[in-house]
């Protein structure tokens, strides 16, 4: 297969406008992945099933990730004037990041026997701006996973066929797997509570 | 067959009588005889633990034995019902549904770890804590999943539950009770929870005492 950076690059050739970005991995699974922008979606997810070096004909996993607002510590040389002369000061810059959710795809190619690609759609923010681009037309084995990516964090898939809660029933207000979700306070009998669940116990019988 | 008219015949002349080839039995014993040994269980299976189930109803295990190998797919014609697996909220209110379609008397054995108590998921947000809180189980059986063995244990104590059942008193079976319920309200769905959360007249929560 080739290198993340040459599909990449094929990427931004074919789909004119698209923004491009690779997120490095510095786990030891090593695998980077790459941010696409969502309005571009549908046009590179055709490149890379039909371009006849990558044919990504199998889309094997769809996930989503949750990403709070956060701050970055960045550390960087800043320009002072310290005791009335100019000095270079290293500094920690911290940047405020608002949060967004994102939607995670695995390709890979039966014919060619290559991959995983790693393909990511992040959405404006974690409110209002939840809308991505379906790649169901494009791979018919996202429909559930995409659906469950909908029930569980909210993300809206615009041109999916069918798009309904798959594991929680309708009615249900919530999204389970945010960061910020509340379960339910059901736990009135605990036998051998402990760690965060002993203090949810504790909460609830102090009510 | 001599039916006994009173509870106790004397016991000589029981005996003696047997000795004959008469037999006498309470109309009771027979009834329970009878029921405990016909007992067809609702066929359906929620998680891994109906692999059990059908396991002990298969030739190796051979659940045929008690005389419960009719499994039935119809709540009409099924006796028992096994809850076997994981009951998650959104499938609880069918539960209680089929258990209220069964026609008295009716039985459950909840099996499993997840049927009596939610088991591993019991601190998730998307599983019932035990099908108990909507409807009387008969017999709770431990296991994650419980083995075959432990399914035909619990078989052998609600026929022994069975057989110790009276006509009148209050030991006396629900279908011969006029004022015991034979349908449990069916939960409903939530916006955040089902609801109500439990059968306040099937079940409370134990009270917890800590040295």
């Amino acid at each position: 297969m080739e290198s993340l950076d040459q599909i990449s690059r094929r990427i931004q050739d074919a789909v004119p406008g698209v923004r491009v970005e690779i997120v490095p991995n510095d786990t030891p699974a090593a695998q980077p992945s790459l941010v696409i922008s969502s309005e571009h979606a549908l046009a590179v997810a055709k490149f890379l099933k039909d371009d006849p070096q990558l044919q990504f004909d199998y889309a094997s996993n769809v996930t989503g990730v949750d990403w709070l607002d956060s701050v970055i510590k960045t550390k960087g040389k800043v320009k002072k004037i310290v005791d009335g002369e100019e000095k270079e000061v290293e500094e920690t810059v911290e940047t405020k990041r608002p949060g967004y959710l994102e939607a995670v795809y695995h390709f890979y190619s039966m014919r060619l026997k290559h991959g995983p690609v790693v393909i990511r759609q992040r959405t404006g923010n974690r409110s209002d701006q939840n809308h991505l681009t379906s790649l169901t037309p494009i791979w018919r084995g996202c429909e559930f996973q995409e659906r469950e990516v909908y029930d569980l964090y909210g993300v809206v898939f615009d041109g999916h066929p069918d798009l309904r809660r798959i594991l929680m029933w309708e009615g249900f207000k919530h999204y389970p797997m945010r960061k910020d979700y509340v379960p339910p306070d059901d736990f009135e009998y605990e036998p051998t509570p402990h760690d965060d669940v002993l203090a949810r116990a504790k909460t609830h019988s102090a009510k | 067959m001599e039916v006994a008219a009173a509870p106790g015949v004397d016991e000589g002349l029981r005996s003696e009588l047997s000795k004959q080839g008469i037999f006498t039995v309470k109309l009771q014993d027979i009834y329970n005889w009878g029921r405990k040994n016909s007992i067809w269980p609702l066929q359906f299976g929620l998680a891994c633990c109906a692999i059990e189930m059908i396991a002990a109803s298969m030739a190796r295990y051979d659940l045929a034995r008690f005389g419960a190998e009719v499994f039935r797919p119809s709540p009409r014609q099924a006796d028992l019902m096994i809850v076997a697996g994981t009951v998650t909220k959104k499938m609880a209110p069918q539960v209680v549904r089929l258990y209220n379609q069964m026609p008295e008397p009716k039985y459950v054995i909840a099996m499993g770890a997840c049927a009596i108590s939610g088991g591993p998921f019991k601190q998730g947000y998307n599983v019932l804590k035990g099908i108990d809180r909507y409807i009387p189980v008969d017999v709770h059986i431990p296991g994650c999943p419980p083995r075959p063995e432990a399914l035909m244990h619990a078989f052998m104590t609600l026929q022994r539950k069975i057989g110790e059942q009276t006509f009148a008193g209050p030991g006396r079976p629900r279908h011969l009770d006029p004022e015991a319920p034979s349908e449990f309200p069916v939960p409903g769905l939530g916006e955040d929870d089902i609801v109500p959360a439990k059968n306040e007249q099937v079940w409370e929560a134990p009270v917890m005492v800590r040295g």
